[in-house]
């Protein structure tokens, strides 16, 4: 353990060991920071397999996908600390982290670069209004994921879903196999939130209704869950009468949704975008504070492992870049617009000083089409066009961009063109 | 019979398929969709993903999988067995920890190491 670092990852998850594996470099002396006992992150946990398809041509649980990366890392060397809790980031020339664990109490490392891949948390029943008492029997389906697969406790007999988000639809899988009886999974949008793989053998392979168009209007229970009363609402979200239905339940497993978890941000001043809820970065992924990079689930929500993978070794490929020349470019920062067809898009913004190879720009449509057309436009040019066919919100699209592409300096605009 | 419609889960694509009763595959962009119409047909397999008590503190339940897909009929049967294992020793991942799940040619293997001091 040293106390400076050319380059400190914090988190030791997918995004984390895929960005520290690509910034390796045996001139460089890199750092990783978890504070769980153990590397691999929210994998662990999610033993389901359908994982690394893309990145290993091979598909796997995610304790195995996480383990193909830990290996690796270990055979680099690269150091790290487990255990260990990041308070706080702040930067003068350098990056000081102030970290705590068990051994060592507080200590101070210093980094010239720092990549954030602090994943993401759960939306909880605090962030959205269910009507209704607060009993006990209510939790997130990444909680019950965690007692069930992790701790070995099953957390109901007899279960509703709310959100129809991947764990929920994983979790009805895996309680439904456990002996447990779900009872259906209501989703308050008109579509399903999960993937279409995880909609076939999750819940129709066991006969799971799923009620789209339908959310919680009631929970009843005094000391522990006794029902939960779902109706149906129309396009405006409003309750249609007569439409209610009754579930008698133990269990409200919520999964409605994943929010990056930047709370370290907060002691630095970052462009943050509120669509994404995280940090604005360009094409490099570099934040607004020079040197500090994010990826993963802490950048936005991945709906898979692969994604995170491959946007992470990005990562860690240019804070290396960053380390090794140190060049003072200035920035010519132009943000990629876009119109209401799309919910956000990462990047946000294009450097144009740094545009010396393709690059990604990956987004969510607001809404389900068959077949999307997109026009990629710079002022009243076309510069490219491209045809997405079953796009859905729950999957994460993308269109490249190359540098031969781009005719001058004015913003990207991405609009969809009507069909 | 009718074409059956199909949604292909063999990768995260999802593509939409068509099969009809002479096994006939359409909108499949890989052959991997071709195969998995066919045995939807004939006889669903699905991997089975669980966990096994051990006898660790610090990891009380192993990951574990189906070797290959089994079939989707017997997979509440396997868990039943699988309920009643217990592993007591370390593990490697891959390593078999039930073979031949009911008398089938599918092994359970972990997916997780178990490494105790």
């Amino acid at each position: 353990m040293k106390q400076s670092y050319d380059i400190t990852i914090i988190g030791a998850g997918a995004a984390g060991l895929s960005a520290a594996l690509e910034a390796y470099d045996d001139t460089l002396d890199i750092l990783i920071i978890e504070r769980e006992k153990n590397f691999g992150g929210i994998l662990n946990q999610c033993i389901h397999n359908g994982f690394g398809l893309h990145v290993f041509k091979e598909e796997l649980t995610g304790p195995e996908y996480a383990q193909k990366l830990i290996d690796l890392v270990m055979e680099k060397q690269i150091d790290y600390l487990l255990d260990t809790t990041v308070l706080n980031i702040s930067k003068d020339e350098v990056f000081s982290i102030k970290a705590t664990n068990i051994t060592s109490g507080e200590f101070i490392i210093e980094s010239k670069s720092v990549i954030l891949t602090t994943g993401c948390y759960e939306r909880a029943r605090g962030h959205v209004d269910i009507p209704g008492d607060r009993p006990k029997g209510i939790m997130t389906a990444g909680s019950a994921q965690r007692y069930l697969n992790i701790d070995g406790y099953l957390v109901g007999k007899k279960v509703f879903i709310l959100g129809s988000g991947d764990i929920g639809l994983i979790m009805a899988r895996r309680m439904t196999l456990e002996g447990a009886t779900v009872l259906g999974v209501a989703e308050l949008m008109p579509y399903s939130n999960g993937l279409t793989r995880n909609i076939v053998q999750c819940l129709n392979d066991f006969d799971i209704p799923l009620y789209l168009s339908h959310t919680i209007k009631e929970v009843v229970g005094k000391e522990k869950l006794e029902k939960v009363i779902i109706q149906q609402v129309d396009e405006n979200r409003q309750f249609i009468e007569n439409t209610e239905k009754t579930f008698e339940v133990d269990t409200l497993l919520l999964s409605i949704g994943l929010i990056p978890d930047v709370k370290l941000f907060e002691s630095l001043s970052i462009d943050t975008d509120p669509l994404t809820k995280s940090a604005l970065v360009n094409q490099k992924l570099e934040t607004s504070v020079k040197g500090l990079y994010a990826c993963g689930n802490a950048l936005h929500v991945h709906d898979l492992v692969d994604d995170v993978t491959i946007e992470s070794r990005k990562a860690g490929k240019y804070a290396k870049a960053y380390v090794i020349n140190q060049k003072d470019i200035d920035k010519k920062q132009v943000p990629i617009r876009f119109d209401h067809h799309i919910r956000y898009v990462v990047p946000q913004v294009v450097d144009y000083h740094l545009i010396d190879e393709p690059f990604d720009v990956l987004f969510r449509a607001t809404q389900k089409h068959d077949v999307l057309k997109l026009v990629i436009k710079q002022g009243d040019q076309v510069i490219r066009k491209k045809t997405l066919k079953y796009v859905v919100p729950a999957e994460m699209q993308k269109v490249q961009i190359k540098p031969e592409d781009l005719i001058n300096d004015l913003p990207i605009e991405i609009m969809v063109e009507e069909v | 019979m009718k074409d059956k419609q199909l949604i292909c889960i063999m990768c995260p694509v999802g593509c939409h398929l068509t099969i009809n009763e002479d096994l006939v595959v359409d909108g499949n962009k890989c052959p991997r969709g071709k195969v998995y119409a066919t045995e939807e047909m004939i006889c669903p397999k699905r991997i089975l993903t669980t966990t096994v008590k051990t006898d660790s503190k610090d990891f009380p339940r192993l990951s574990v999988k189906t070797n290959k897909p089994i079939e989707k009929t017997l997979l509440f049967e396997a868990l039943e067995k699988l309920n009643h294992i217990t592993v007591k020793k370390n593990v490697k991942i891959g390593d078999v920890i039930v073979k031949h799940i009911l008398n089938t040619d599918v092994d359970i293997i972990a997916t997780k190491s178990l490494v105790r001091e």
